[in-house]
């Protein structure tokens, strides 16, 4: 088991935004959360990434307890993050801000970031014609493109993916989710979160459905698809 | 020509400049050191500048010494200058209390020159700069986990605290402030007396190059990377592995250091201190110097430190009307360079497509 939340629990003041979330994530798996609005996606995962502190509960990567760790010794385990709202640094050029996912490793100036950086541009050849250009001049997609891009610049062990699709043409989201299908099949653990059930589903192997901040359902992303509650609940019903 | 005109061309001369350094840094190895130690050279000569014939009649400053002007405002204002664009321009902190620092570094040698020991000006330094080093760590460590308008608000009160507590402290001198602070000591020919402002320029001008050295080096390093990364987006560079906070409080400590080393410097000229030397209005004033030469730059916090230490005094003969005079330049060159003098990024492409496009426009006026 690569991750293992148990009882997660996270409050704003004192609004109680995860109430005891435990879901797990195995090596190779693609598993995504999905929910409405304030369900507690987007909490859960700034909590996996550290940039939350928890009132209970429990965060295990590898069986090693990470709960308290800062934010940026989780990138050296492996933990990355590309955030929500892309968060990329507008005022540095595309190249720049791969770099910058180099950051932890300690072989940055090294051919095998050269490798990395190749990878990079070849699942995303728009940022290879981009290279100078800088972040904030980018599209929302290439944005996005970016920020996953330099997510796996530091070599992630377990790629934590914030709303990819948030803000995107269906065209474009259709090839984001492509992608992080390709990302996983070379060998990257993927978490999920997303907004778009129905594309998140169908790309999971797994998949958690959060409510008010609890779990209400658990099972095979494809299965879920088919549940006529979660149906009703997120992808419109009939 | 109207007065938009001249503001036009006064921006594009401005641009030539800032590409200046692109086209140095194109330049082999030996003539852009050349180029490099004639620049420094001219700047020693800066005493003499007035006596220049056009250049003398820009820059002299009528009714006050120019020599004391460079002296005890510009080489002052460009050191705080360069500390204060360590915590604003490169880690994005918006520091308003900055000469709590400054005072710190004036006060150390005050007190340990005079107040209450006599060490020797030289001596005081280094524990002055540890000082206001140790200061900017004790005030970070709890305030830097605050972001943007409430850090600016917890740094004003600093200042002030900083001000306030040395009028109250009667081992620091109380308002009478402290005087016959020790002077630095004589090098060779150059003698550190009152009638004789050059060594203190020299000795400033000297420091000013040495910690411009240093700063180069940090910013193209690893320290500078995060720092960058910090000011562009927090979370992001904290997602990425950098320790932000640690970053934030080396950019403080750094920044508090220069700002200090530069109230020795001030201690070690006037040789007298008292706490009406370090109002607030200083660190609005040093914001300024850094915001108007161009957040972010360091040749921009060279400029604009120089500009606000000058232009006050070369407005000399405007009277009671100089501050006005003073504001008024200030809004005027906001408005048409936002960034400030000398941008924060000069894109080497920017500049090649610039010069490029001029390449191809001379072209079809050479071929109609």
């Amino acid at each position: 088991m690569l991750l293992e939340v148990t009882d997660l629990r996270v409050a704003y003041g004192k609004i109680e935004a995860l109430k005891g979330v435990s879901f797990t994530v195995n090596e190779g798996e693609i598993v995504t959360l999905v929910g409405a609005n304030g369900a507690g996606k987007t909490t859960t995962m700034r909590t996996v990434s550290g940039l939350r502190t928890v009132i209970g509960g429990s965060i295990k990567f590898e069986g090693q307890d990470i709960t308290n760790m800062p934010s940026h010794q989780r990138v050296k385990l492996g933990i990355c993050q590309s955030p929500e709202g892309r968060g990329i640094f507008p005022g540095m050029s595309v190249r720049e801000n791969l770099d910058m996912g180099t950051y932890t490793r300690a072989d940055h100036k090294s051919a095998a970031k050269n490798e990395d950086m190749e990878r990079v541009m070849h699942l995303f050849p728009r940022l290879r014609e981009r290279i100078s250009q800088m972040g904030g001049t980018l599209s929302g997609g290439e944005q996005q493109m970016l920020a996953i891009g330099r997510a796996l610049m530091s070599r992630p062990r377990l790629l934590l993916l914030d709303e990819p699709s948030m803000g995107l043409a269906p065209k474009l989201i259709a090839q984001i989710f492509s992608i992080i299908t390709e990302i996983n099949q070379q060998g990257t653990t993927v978490l999920l979160v997303e907004q778009n059930a129905a594309q998140a589903l169908r790309r999971a192997h797994r998949a958690y459905v959060l409510e008010t901040g609890n779990v209400v359902k658990t099972g095979k992303g494809i299965e879920l698809l088919d549940d006529p509650a979660v149906r009703a609940a997120y992808l419109g019903g009939h | 020509m109207s007065l938009s005109d001249t503001f036009k061309g006064l921006t594009k001369s401005a641009h030539a400049v800032s590409g200046l350094g692109e086209r140095i840094g194109d330049l082999p190895r030996v003539s852009r050191w050349s180029l490099i130690a004639l620049f420094i050279f001219s700047l020693y000569l800066m005493p003499w500048w007035p006596e220049v014939p056009v250049l003398g009649w820009l820059v002299d400053t009528p009714g006050t010494s120019f020599e004391g002007v460079i002296t005890d405002k510009v080489v002052i204002y460009v050191l705080v200058a360069l500390g204060l664009n360590v915590v604003v321009g490169l880690a994005g902190l918006l520091d308003l209390g900055y000469v709590g620092f400054y005072a710190i570094g004036a006060y150390v040698v005050g007190i340990l020159s005079s107040q209450h020991a006599n060490l020797p000006w030289l001596v005081c330094v280094p524990i002055a700069v540890i000082v206001s080093m140790i200061a900017g760590v004790i005030l970070g460590t709890p305030t830097l986990r605050l972001r943007g308008d409430y850090l600016a608000i917890v740094t004003l009160g600093f200042g002030e605290i900083i001000r306030i507590s040395a009028n109250n402290a009667d081992w620091l001198g109380g308002s009478r402030g402290i005087s016959k602070i020790a002077k630095p000591p004589n090098i060779g020919p150059l003698k550190f007396g009152v009638l004789d402002a050059k060594p203190y320029f020299f000795l400033g001008l000297t420091v000013i190059i040495i910690t411009v050295f240093f700063l180069r080096r940090l910013e193209n390093s690893r320290v500078g990377r995060a720092w960058n990364a910090v000011r562009e987006d927090e979370d992001a560079a904290e997602l990425m592995g950098v320790p932000t906070f640690k970053f934030k409080l080396w950019a403080f400590a750094i920044g508090a250091a220069i700002g200090g080393l530069a109230g020795t410097l001030y201690a070690g000229k006037v040789r007298f201190i008292n706490p009406s030397n370090f109002p607030l209005q200083l660190s609005i004033l040093f914001i300024a110097a850094v915001v108007l030469g161009g957040t972010g730059n360091m040749w921009g916090a060279v400029i604009g430190g120089a500009v606000v230490g000058w232009m006050p005094e070369r407005f000399r003969g405007f009277a009671d009307k100089r501050v006005f005079v003073f504001g008024v330049a200030l809004v005027l060159v906001m408005v048409f360079r936002p960034q400030g003098l000398i941008p924060r990024k000069i894109r080497k492409e920017r500049w090649l497509a610039n010069w490029k496009q001029r390449e191809s426009e001379g072209g079809e006026v050479a071929r109609g």
